[in-house]
């Protein structure tokens, strides 16, 4: 169907795409894997023309090709679900999906191939549903619908089941199977090696921006694949050993509610909860569930109508500020690095300035800011977080995910907290950073720090936390030991089973 | 697209200080061109207009007093810009500084005293500063856009002071002239120079250095930087973004109506319908031109002012109508801005490898 | 009061909303491409003297238009070079353009001071015209009268019934997804641009050959943003500026006929009147942050740089 002749790919002095081969066949799901920053999305672009390769050539169904544009791919039978959607919020379903298509169809025929193409895959859709209001779930639905509308021959997926719970995944992955069956090709970018060796034919593994093997997922064990991946085997991450004595309770939520002040926002219903000092708590659920709504009510960002809503050792606290809580002795990582935990243009001693100014002594004297120490803290903890930079002192927006987001954790682990919130915590960060991340909390943690992680990667809450919860639309379930939950009972309350009308009332959270 | 840009890793340290340079230097030779259309010899026109100015000790003089209101308004703007809050409507914020501050010399004339000016400047900055809050109060309570609002606000500003030049305060000795009766001697700026410099020139150099020190070294100016970049980024540093609208734009407006007062107590003497040439918009590019910093923006202002007396030189010694500084103000924000952007990317001459089919 | 009064006034509030009109839909149809430019008052005025000089030269009022619209679209042109080509911030690109219109209008304007212009002929069709009351309401007025309601209605049509449309809008809310699937971003913003320019020339046009017959300079006086406002008013919808233009012409209109009717008030009260009902229709419209967050172009005022 589609070959792929030593393309590569370089934007200034980095090579994103190395002398890269690729064959897909017919009628199969091919699996691309690699970490983040491998070069996956890269090779993926050119393939649907959004990027022009340096040199090297493509071959669709055995004749060259050369893919100047998304539409021209689109022509050829290429489609592409990408990973952030590319759907206009302002606009209806039809509207999106007819975005996409040849320029001879009405709005009308549209809407009628969409009902009729989402009928034959399950996938139900209501056509002058504006995006704005849809969930992520039906977002992705949208996407996939309007890539089918196209009948497309290869059907490129760029990371379909981030955003979906493990049932909703399951259900995709029947809808894959029966586009396989139909004949066309899938070509299926993943970090996830579980599904990849549940779902796909072949896989290409690239790293640092050159294939590493070709090989087939069935065959291949997960271990071996996570080795290619990565390069080198990665440790496991130790966990804790410590036995639970009876701590203190550090910070809880009663009944906290926050209404949302945007179209797309959502409100926060009655959460309670307590963390203990030396536990690792995760908050699990799908984006978009008011993930970024109990951040900003923790950190104080969103004030509470109720200080009794939000307990720091005990005091009520819900309507302090952010720099009053950390000076309790609370830090904070954004989910947003740039932009909101760090600002990109800023060095990356300002940045040090950013959260630390208000806390740490030595930052502040008579005549001001004493950048000098700003120095010295960046220094600290470039050396503690093996943070590599390409200069000293460079803009937080020139490091690479894996590495700013080092440097965040160490920049708020340096005030010594004694609590740490952090919304999604490895996400977008390469095998090692998360590693070393992952290490760091579980380690805290056994210092006697309460960690409390909001993430959407059940793989990362596994491996780290002590107790888990799950929070839909704006409701949180009880937090339950890790040890007696399984993926699939997560799921289910990550879709919403088990949030009754009744549910939204008190909730306590409960120690197993 | 032949050009295209790309985005430097770090901002470049050069571009930082050549851009104005290089703005300058396009703004010439554009002002070349226009200068030949005209009919005019480009050599000697750009000669008269530039550097003439420059040449003569009394002219020097009249640039610096020029130099005082551009460089305190546009003092207060690069904080305010810095911010992402655009203030606009500095021009209607001098004017309500000038009539605030002259409510002294003109209702209360009989107060004179070392205490009259003091007192007259900050009634001059509060008069700027509560006319900036406007703007600022609608925005953070109604979510009105403060462009829209500060400039309309200019308008406003212009009809109160022809309203009260032409009614309540008319000097009754004055012919009919809508005008006010002049300020009196402890109500004048103390002159420094030969004819017309004032203490003005010291107030503003001082004003650039302290607010050097606040955007540099205060966690404060630290904010109001973090709130123009990266909102949510201040947010999360603790800095409400409602606190750094009305504080930045109290800042400026005060700034604003401080050289105001300041030039109506120094070379006009009195309040008139027209008390200024378009200070508080040639302040936005002042400004810009000093890359939205305060001491940048001192030196920008000298320059800036250069146009003005190099138009009343061309318009007696080349018979070019003095619209002709506008033009060239305006030139020059351009190309600033256009210069600004290669700070941040490389500018790349590039054939698409491919043509776009659909 | 009688109803002839009443018709003469409605006639005065068209010739009063008509220039606003065009500018806001033009800069309406800017900002649905996600661009914002502050430049309407600057090429408005330069489409002013544009518009008179170009009448002079050719002798006739319709050439005029030509030369007016031909000076919007390239002022717009240099914005567009700024904010497209160089990323540049709009807002202080869109404050230059305003400037440097002012200044080269003033410019070129001193030599047409005090002259005699000509005006845009008016369409009289012999019979309605003369029909009582309404025929001077809706006959008899010049082409641009006819032309901005064309303008509004063409724009609302071309917005949200084709497929150009569609993809300006596209373009607009979400310019990486625009991108993305293949559309060309920066070129739909251009045209925009180009729009936008050419209709604040031509409302600059309306005021130097139908509003008033001669060369002021500044004669803009401000128009350029209260067409700004007006497109924030209608919250980007080109039905809604047809019923702001007019609600904006009728306050532009109030000053002249309170003086006659001898409203005892400061005239500068009056005068002042436009720009404080422009400052509180933007408060009252702005308090409903849903309607003005859900309309708004999600793209509004972000430059655009495609990785290549």
């Amino acid at each position: 169907m589609l070959t792929v002749r030593g393309i590569t790919k370089t934007f200034g002095t980095l090579v994103a795409n190395d002398a890269v081969n690729l064959t897909i066949g017919t009628g199969e799901i091919h699996a691309l894997l690699g970490e983040n920053g491998a070069g996956k999305s890269t090779l993926v672009k050119m393939l649907y023309g959004a990027l022009a390769p340096n040199s090297g050539e493509i071959n669709w169904q055995d004749s060259p090709v050369q893919i100047t544009s998304p539409a021209y791919a689109r022509k050829l039978g290429i489609g592409m679900v990408f990973q952030h959607f590319s759907l206009f919020d302002a606009l209806n379903v039809a509207e999106n999906v007819a975005l996409a298509l040849p320029k001879d169809q009405s709005l009308k025929e549209v809407s009628r191939n969409l009902s009729k193409i989402s009928r034959e895959y399950g996938l139900p859709l209501d056509p002058t549903a504006q995006i704005a209001d849809l969930s992520v779930g039906e977002r992705q639905r949208v996407e996939i619908v309007r890539c089918l509308l196209a009948d497309p021959k290869l059907i490129i997926m760029d990371e379909p089941t981030s955003v979906l719970t493990p049932q909703e995944a399951e259900t995709l992955f029947v809808t894959l199977e029966k586009l396989r069956d139909e004949g066309r090709s899938i070509l299926y970018i993943s970090h996830k090696l579980d599904e990849v060796r549940a779902l796909c034919d072949t896989a290409t593994i690239l790293r640092h921006g050159k294939v590493v093997a070709h090989c087939d997922p069935r065959e291949t064990s997960k271990a071996e694949l996570a080795r290619l991946m990565v390069g080198t085997s990665v440790a496991d991450v130790k966990t804790s050993t410590k036995q639970q004595t009876e701590a203190e309770t550090v910070l809880a939520a009663k009944n906290l509610s926050l209404p949302t002040d945007s179209q797309f926002g959502t409100a926060l219903h009655n959460i309670s909860f307590s963390l203990k000092a030396g536990t690792i708590g995760a908050i699990a659920g799908i984006a978009g569930n008011g993930q970024n709504e109990l951040f900003s009510a923790l950190t104080g960002e969103a004030s509470l109508g109720e200080a009794s809503s939000l307990e720091i050792f005990g005091k009520p606290s819900g309507q302090t500020d952010v720099n009053q809580r950390r000076k309790m002795g609370l830090a904070f990582v954004a989910e947003e690095r740039l932009g909101h935990g760090a600002a990109p243009n800023m060095s990356m001693s300002e940045n040090v300035l950013l959260t630390r100014a208000t806390i740490s002594e030595e930052l502040r004297s008579i005549f001001g800011l004493k950048r000098s120490s700003a120095d010295k803290i960046r220094e600290e903890i470039c050396d503690d977080f093996d943070v590599r930079r390409g200069s000293k002192n460079p803009p937080a927006g020139s490091l690479s995910g894996g590495n700013l987001q080092k440097f965040v954790i160490g920049r708020e682990l340096g005030s010594k907290p004694k609590i740490i919130v952090i919304n999604q915590p490895t996400w977008g960060v390469d095998a090692g950073a998360a590693r070393h991340i992952r290490q760091t909390l579980i380690d805290s943690a056994e210092a006697g720090m309460a960690v409390l992680i909001i993430s959407q990667d059940l793989d990362e809450i596994f491996e780290v936390a002590d107790e888990i919860a799950v929070l839909h639309e704006g409701s949180l379930s009880p937090f339950v030991q890790a040890a007696t939950v399984t993926r699939e009972s997560l799921g289910l309350l990550m879709g919403g089973e088990g949030f009754e009308q009744s549910n939204t009332g008190v909730q306590h959270a409960t120690h197993a | 697209m032949p050009l295209t840009l790309e985005r430097r890793v770090a901002p470049s340290k050069l571009m930082m200080f050549a851009s104005p340079v290089i703005a300058i230097i396009l703004t010439l030779i554009a002002g070349a061109i226009i200068l030949l259309f005209l009919g005019k010899d480009p050599a000697n026109g750009l000669y008269v207009f530039f550097v003439e100015p420059l040449t003569q000790a009394w002219s020097l003089e009249e640039i610096l007093v020029k130099t005082i209101p551009l460089a305190l308004i546009a003092a207060g703007l690069t904080i305010c810009f810095t911010a992402n809050v655009w203030n606009i409507g500095a021009e209607g914020q001098f004017i309500l500084g000038a009539i605030a501050g002259a409510t002294i010399p003109v209702l209360l004339p009989d107060l004179q005293g070392p205490h009259t000016l003091p007192l007259m400047m900050m009634l001059g900055f509060m008069g700027g500063m509560f006319f900036a809050l406007i703007p600022a109060l609608f925005k953070v309570r109604f979510g009105a856009n403060e462009i829209l609002t500060s400039l309309m606000l200019v308008y406003v500003a212009e009809l109160i002071l022809d309203y009260f030049v032409r009614g309540p305060w008319r000097d009754p000795a004055g012919l009919n002239f809508p005008k006010t009766i002049d300020f009196n001697e402890w109500a004048s700026m103390p002159i420094i120079g030969a004819d017309r410099l004032n203490i003005g020139l010291y107030i503003a150099i001082a004003v650039a250095f302290i607010l050097l020190f606040f955007m540099g070294r205060t966690f404060q100016g630290f904010g109001i930087k973090l709130a123009g970049q990266a909102p949510k980024a201040a947010k999360f540093a603790g800095f409400s973004r409602d606190k750094t609208v009305y504080l930045v734009l109290a800042l400026s407006g005060g700034l604003a109506g401080l050289a105001g007062i300041i030039e109506v107590a120094g070379p006009i003497n009195q309040l008139r319908p027209a008390i200024s040439p378009g200070y508080g918009f040639t302040a936005i590019i002042v400004a810009f031109l000093g890359r939205l910093n305060p001491v940048g923006a001192l030196i920008a202002a000298f320059i800036l002012s250069i146009t003005y007396i190099g138009a009343e030189n061309a318009q007696i010694f080349l018979k070019i109508t003095n619209k002709i500084t506008s033009v060239f103000q305006g030139i020059l924000l351009f190309f600033v801005l256009a210069c600004d952007t290669l700070i941040y990317y490389r500018l790349r001459l590039k054939a698409r490898m491919n043509e776009v089919r659909s | 009061m009688s109803v002839d009064i009443i018709f003469a006034i409605a006639v005065t509030i068209m010739t009063a909303a008509t220039p606003l009109l065009i500018a806001a839909i033009g800069e309406l149809v800017v900002e649905r491409s996600g661009v914002l430019n502050l430049g309407v008052e600057g090429m408005m005025i330069i489409g002013a003297i544009a518009g008179f000089a170009g009448a002079q030269l050719m002798g006739s009022a319709t050439a005029g238009i030509l030369f007016a619209v031909g000076a919007g679209m390239l002022l717009s042109a240099f914005f567009a070079l700024l904010v497209l080509v160089m990323a540049a911030n709009q807002v202080a690109t869109g404050l230059s353009i305003t400037l440097l219109g002012l200044g080269l209008s003033g410019l070129i304007g001193n030599a047409y001071i005090g002259l005699p212009g000509l005006k845009l002929p008016k369409m009289d069709i012999p019979g309605l015209t003369d029909l009582p009351l309404i025929g001077n309401l809706l006959f008899g007025h010049d082409i641009l009268v006819y032309a901005s309601f064309a303008l509004a209605f063409g724009v609302s049509w071309f917005l949200f019934k084709t497929r150009s449309g569609l993809i300006l809008r596209a373009v607009g809310d979400n310019h990486s997804s625009a991108h993305a699937i293949g559309y060309p971003v920066l070129l739909v913003r251009f045209l925009a641009i180009l729009f936008g320019g050419a209709c604040a020339g031509l409302a600059g046009a309306y005021l130097s050959l139908s509003y008033t017959t001669q060369w002021i300079e500044g004669m803009s006086a401000g128009r350029g943003w209260i067409a700004l406002a007006l497109v924030v008013f209608a919250s980007w919808r080109p039905m809604r500026a047809i019923a702001g233009a007019y609600l904006f012409g009728s306050v532009l209109i109030l000053q002249f006929h309170a003086q006659a009717l001898g409203i005892k008030v400061p005239t500068q009260l009056l005068s002042a009147l436009p720009y404080i009902a422009t400052i509180l229709v933007l408060i009252l419209i702005s308090r409903n942050r849903r309607l003005i967050q859900s309309n708004t172009p999600a793209c509004l005022g972000l430059p655009f740089v495609a990785d290549k």
